[in-house]
């Protein structure tokens, strides 16, 4: 099953059996040829790709997607690809708003059920409680193991470069969990290890707002030659959407709701009802010891770009400095990126020097 | 001799195509487009009825030539001589016109005047080089020819002799559009008729005969209709404008009849329609509001590139390795440019990009419109680029199969022509 | 063949219409007046309202969709936008939002040139728009007051659920319901709420027999442009009042007579004598150029007899009624039914059935940039509807309330276009 970005309980499908695979639009070099034909220029890049992706057939080996509420964007392409391909499953998982287990978390757990069901109706395994404590544990090292990739390179971000660890991350979306975490343990084993990697005089950026349409690695590398060490963001985001361990013992189903009700992280797709705005993101800065705050977001992103003027607000409140750009999953060019991002680094250096 | 005619007011160029009452093309006509609307419409107008005369020579001198293999030849000669005449004409008038704007100048230099003297005298001079068996012209319009050659000499002059260039410029910029403006700076036919015939001493007499004839008829209008991105303005009755896209589907149509897609680039904009046996339009799509991957895109880049519109298709099909190009942003088009040609890309390689960049826009949409279906008939100043034609043969391809993709040497009177065709059906219906 | 001058007479003014100016003022008045008179004040949008339940309250409705689109009307968007733009709002997002920004930044001043009151509750119905959660979440930061977030799920399968209905209900038990009570300080009364839904009912019968009179030929309306105005009262403060009620039973005679007469739609430009095209719209309007748009179609004798913008506040004509003896799970249904709450399959479903039972010539989308909910796909249907229903489908792109994004010559351009083809095609079916 491939799900679209940012966050689907892949432990639900691994056990049924099913292999979640993560789909992020498309590569910078793909020539959009019939996507385009279906969005008018001011919609956003990743469907054009998705559509030219499955009409292309790259998708032919699912047996289905799956579209989490995120935008009206990916909420309408729902629609689309029950028509555009009527013989395999779409099932668009509504996230709930409403945060209360009773609430939200009933309405989520019967939409989880429906997803079940509709996957044992395509020949998954059916859902057993065994099966899905024994998946949560699989998931819960796998993330564990993201998280401490993301500490180490808070800690060294010279042994953990971003455009490294980002095809890490993205190599895991397409691999079963059982291959992931052995990567994952390995590219963490090799780069703790690896003494040639030496820190340099660069500037601690945290990056936000790519959680959805995803930057060209170009872009990436981009940062980080112009100074930048990304020491948080929001790239590949279903790995670390749930923030700790999901509990094995008890109803298994119900702990997976209960962590996307308490134990998510403030994705400006989600209704944040009584925390302040942008207090998630000012926490991560300070937990990443981040210099700089990078609002890079996808060209007409609506949940990204409408949250920016609160998170800029909430960063604001900080000491911290912050920039502001915009990309497409196929940007070619990054000469005004890499100067903006190379000006902004050399000011927090210099900044931070005085 | 009656005839229907039909007009195409475009941004960049204003097209008229005049039919017979058979239907059969008499002649076409070709100007710049120009602020002036009634102008341009007028000269388009007249331009056709020259060219229709000359088919008309073309015809009676064939059956009764003294040697009827050197007929068309012959013929050629005097529609050249005829040109001479009439740059020679239009040239008088923009000499006028520069003394009277330089007459009216508070500070006048004291040797501008014998330096309008003399670029008028030299442009005079080489008319006839101009318009020699094979001479190369860069425009068929006159305030190109005699604008790059005017300016040409005014810089060799204000080298020479100090006067500032921006004067002389500046000058042209308005003298040239009185003479665009004035219908009449191109002269009648007879009289150019006459003087080409004399330029031609010891011609077969039977071509004096029969440019007599032609000269003599009178052509009768008795049916027109407008069309174009400037219908809105154009000097018609409101029942007489037509939407170009029906226009462009009824002359596809009429150009290949098995037409059955009809993709035009034009300077504004795209167009992707669909028309059904009979010409009729079924479904189109335009370009949104941005014009990006239009003509006039093109245009941008060759300028950037300090390049002649018609160089470019050349240049980059000499490409081996075309660049990826994602954005055919018109505004971020010169950076874009800057940025890869100062990363060693080269040139071929990145104009083969853009021309496919371009062409990708109008393969979406034609896809929205409906797809590609057989025929294929491809329209517009674009179609006349060789890389963006190898572009669109390739995709084509690629997605719809093997189709017939048609494009005329007329194409960029299609318009016009589908326009005539509905004037020919009204004057009929009349 | 291209516009025949006299296709529009003089225009006159039908009592329906002066009734609703008169609401109106009354309501703008009251909210005027609500700082002084201690009456609360809820913002909430206009898919998804729960007017009903606001009005047994005692609640006054403010919302910021219609105050946006008035603003536009009135040229201020241009401003306002400008201002929201300046403070960080990015130029790729919804104008609504940003309009409203700009307008409380200016001042908050209302359509009618008072000042709007300061929100006690920003009812959050999250409604087939995402949007909208934002927006509140801007608003939130400058009004510090409580929020009522109701998150209605999405018709993703083109039905509604057990669940969905559920988990809706849930929520106007347990979170709008305890926060108008705390907010207001009374206590839920569900017998006025039934009152208020009964009379909703009545209104919705009308307003759905004054959007079917464009069946007839000619249409005695014009289901786009005529039925914003139409929808008016019921979209946004008025649903469930006697106001309602006796608006909507005028002008339903009104209508009425008009089809006995054998008359076509009034437009500000005068009456439609010549229905020449019978066209079903999808998408929004255009704000800020309304009438000329109008103009636009009235000039050609074109005539939206049905249109889905009509729709966002409630999908009345497929059968839905406010229900008074399930209060809680009819607003539910209402909410869960609105137009951008359905799925794009059932929307080309939807189109393509307005298309044979109004007979119409044809089709066009209006294409919004600020607007994903409904743009995003449109191309889609555009391409799915023309192919079922064999007629053809015309695309134009606007926006809400940017000026800077109606190209009034491009968009001529087209529809003129458009109208030819459709002229062209029926001679060449007649020859």
């Amino acid at each position: 099953m491939g799900f679209l970005p940012i966050y689907v309980p892949r432990e639900l499908l691994h056990a049924q059996g099913v292999l979640p695979v993560g789909l992020m639009g498309g590569r910078p070099d793909l020539e959009i040829i019939k996507g385009d034909a279906y969005y008018q220029s001011y919609i956003c890049h990743l469907p054009r790709s998705t559509i030219e992706l499955g009409l292309n057939g790259s998708y032919d080996a699912l047996d289905g997607l799956i579209f989490p509420a995120i935008c009206d964007v990916i909420r309408n392409l729902s629609g689309m690809w029950q028509m555009l391909f009527p013989k395999v499953l779409v099932h668009y998982l509504d996230v709930p708003q409403n945060f209360d287990p009773a609430i939200g978390g009933a309405f989520y757990r019967r939409d989880l059920e429906s997803l079940s069901q509709a996957l044992a109706a395509r020949g998954a395994r059916p859902l057993t409680a065994d099966a899905l404590r024994q998946s949560i544990a699989l998931y819960n090292e796998n993330r564990r193991l993201v998280r401490e990739l993301y500490a180490l390179r808070r800690r060294e971000p010279w042994k953990v470069p971003t455009h490294e660890l980002y095809v890490v991350l993205r190599a895991a979306l397409v691999v079963p969990v059982e291959e992931s975490t052995p990567m994952f343990a390995d590219y963490l084993a090799l780069t703790s290890a690896d003494r040639s990697r030496r820190p340099q005089d660069q500037a601690r950026v945290l990056v936000t707002g790519s959680f959805c349409e995803q930057p060209p690695l170009a872009l990436i590398k981009t940062l980080e030659r112009a100074g930048c060490y990304i020491v948080d963001d929001d790239f590949v985001q279903v790995h670390r959407f749930i923030r700790s361990d999901i509990p094995v013992d008890g109803d298994p189903l119900q702990s997976i709701v209960n962590a996307l009700l308490t134990d998510a992280v403030a994705s400006p797709t989600r209704y944040i009802a009584d925390e302040v705005k942008g207090a998630d993101l000012n926490q991560r800065a300070t937990d990443s010891g981040a210099e700089g705050v990078l609002f890079c977001a996808p060209s007409f992103c609506d949940p990204a770009l409408l949250d920016q003027p609160m998170a800029v607000r909430a960063v604001e409140r900080t000491a911290i400095p912050w920039t502001a750009f915009k990309y497409a999953e196929n940007n070619g060019q990054f000469q005004v990126i890499r100067e903006q991002a190379g000006t902004f680094a050399d000011s927090i250096k210099l900044w931070s020097g005085a | 001799m009656n005839y229907t005619v039909g007009i195409d007011l475009g941004s960049t160029t204003t097209k008229a195509v005049v039919l017979g009452e058979d239907g059969a093309v008499l002649g076409r006509g070709i100007t710049n487009s120009r602020s002036n609307y009634d102008v341009a419409c007028s000269v388009a107008l007249s331009e056709a009825l020259i060219n229709a005369r000359f088919s008309l020579i073309a015809g009676q001198f064939q059956s009764i030539a003294r040697d009827p293999a050197q007929a068309p030849a012959l013929v050629g000669a005097l529609e050249r001589k005829f040109r001479a005449e009439q740059y020679r004409s239009q040239l008088r008038v923009l000499d006028t016109e520069l003394r009277r704007f330089l007459s009216r100048l508070l500070t006048r230099p004291p040797a501008a005047t014998g330096i309008v003297d003399r670029i008028a005298g030299r442009m005079t001079a080489e008319v006839d080089a101009l318009y020699a068996e094979g001479a190369r012209r860069k425009s068929d319009f006159f305030r190109d020819l005699a604008g790059s050659r005017y300016l040409a000499l005014a810089e060799e002059e204000a080298r020479a002799t100090g006067v500032s260039f921006d004067l002389l410029a500046g000058l042209f910029d308005k003298a040239i559009l009185d003479v665009e403006n004035s219908a009449e700076a191109a002269g009648r036919f007879d009289e150019h008729a006459a003087a080409a015939l004399a330029a031609l001493p010891g011609a077969d007499p039977a071509l004096t005969t029969a440019v007599a004839r032609v000269s003599a008829l009178t052509l009768d209008q008795i049916g027109s209709v407008g069309t174009g991105y400037g219908r809105q303005r154009l000097p018609f009755p409101e029942g007489r404008i037509r939407s170009e896209i029906l226009c462009h589907g009824l002359g596809a149509h009429a150009m290949f009849p098995r037409t059955r897609t009809v993709l035009d680039i034009g300077g504004q904009d795209t167009k992707a329609i669909q028309v059904d046996e009979q010409g009729i339009v079924t479904s189109f799509q335009m370009n949104d509001r941005c014009a990006a991957g239009c003509g006039r895109y093109l245009g941008y880049i060759a300028d950037e590139m300090s390049l002649g519109l018609h160089e470019l298709g050349p240049i980059a099909s000499q490409s081996s390795a075309p660049v990826r190009i994602n954005s055919t942003c018109t505004v971020f088009a010169g950076a874009e440019l800057r940025e890869r040609l100062s990363l060693g890309e080269k040139r071929e390689d990145i104009l083969a990009g853009l021309h496919r960049a371009i062409v990708l826009r109008a393969m979406s949409l034609l896809a929205r419109s409906g797809g590609v279906k057989d025929e294929f008939t491809f329209t517009g100043g674009v179609a006349r680029n060789q890389a963006a034609v190898a572009a669109l043969r390739t995709l084509v391809e690629e997605n719809y199969g093997a189709r017939t993709v048609n494009i005329s040497e007329d194409s960029i009177y299609t318009g016009a022509l589908g326009a005539a065709l509905f004037a020919l059906r009204s004057a009929a219906a009349a | 063949m291209s516009t025949t001058p006299s296709v529009t007479t003089a225009a006159q003014k039908d009592s329906s219409q002066v009734r609703q100016k008169e609401m109106i003022a009354r309501h703008f008045d009251r909210l005027a007046a609500a700082p002084d008179s201690g009456a609360r004040c809820a913002y909430t949008f206009v898919p998804g309202n729960l007017t009903e339940l606001l009005l047994s309250f005692d609640v006054l409705p403010v919302l910021p969709e219609i105050n946006a689109l008035q603003s536009a009307m009135r040229g201020k968007t241009a401003e306002y936008i400008a201002a929201a733009e300046k403070l960080g709002h990015s130029e790729d997002v919804c104008t609504y939002v940003k309009s409203d920004i700009g307008m409380m930044k200016s001042g908050n001043i209302g359509p009618t040139g008072q000042r709007l009151p300061t929100p006690d509750l920003l009812l959050l119905s999250y409604t087939g728009c995402f949007t909208f959660m934002k927006w509140f979440e801007l608003l939130r930061e400058d009004y510090h007051c409580p929020v009522a977030m109701l998150h209605v799920p999405y018709q993703a399968d083109g039905r509604i659920t057990d669940n969905m209905r559920t988990y809706v209900v849930d929520q106007l038990k347990n979170v709008v319901i305890p926060k108008l009570e705390e907010v207001t300080g009374r206590k839920y009364d569900e017998d006025r709420l039934r009152a208020h839904l009964a009379r909703s009912a009545q209104a919705e019968d009308d307003l759905v027999w004054v959007l079917q009179s464009a069946k007839n030929v000619p249409s005695p309306i014009d289901a786009y442009f005529g039925a914003v105005y139409y929808v008016g009262p019921i979209f946004s403060a008025f649903r469930g009042t006697a106001d309602a009620v006796d608006y909507y039973r005028e002008l339903r005679a009104e209508i009425a007579e008009r089809i006995r007469q054998g008359k076509g739609p009034v437009t500000p430009d005068g009456e439609v004598e010549r229905e020449r095209f019978r066209i079903v719209v999808e998408g929004p309007p255009n704000w800020t150029s309304f009438r000329q748009f109008w103009k636009m179609f009235s000039d050609e004798g074109a005539v939206a007899v049905a249109s889905t913008y009509s729709k966002v506040g409630g999908v009345y004509d497929l059968g839905f009624r406010h229900d008074p003896d399930h209060p809680l799970e009819t607003l539910a249904e209402y909410c869960l039914g609105c137009y951008t709450n359905l799925s794009l399959p059932t929307r080309i479903d939807l189109l393509t059935r307005y298309l044979s039972e109004y007979r119409a010539d044809g089709f066009l989308i209006n294409s919004v940039k600020s607007c994903n909910s409904f743009s995003a796909g449109q191309l889609h249907i555009l391409r799915e509807v023309e192919a079922r229903s064999g007629r053809p489908g015309g695309f134009i792109e606007s926006d809400l309330v940017d000026p800077r994004y109606f190209s009034a010559a491009n968009i001529k351009n087209r529809l003129e276009s458009y109208f030819q083809m459709l002229d062209q095609k029926r001679a060449g079916a007649a020859s």
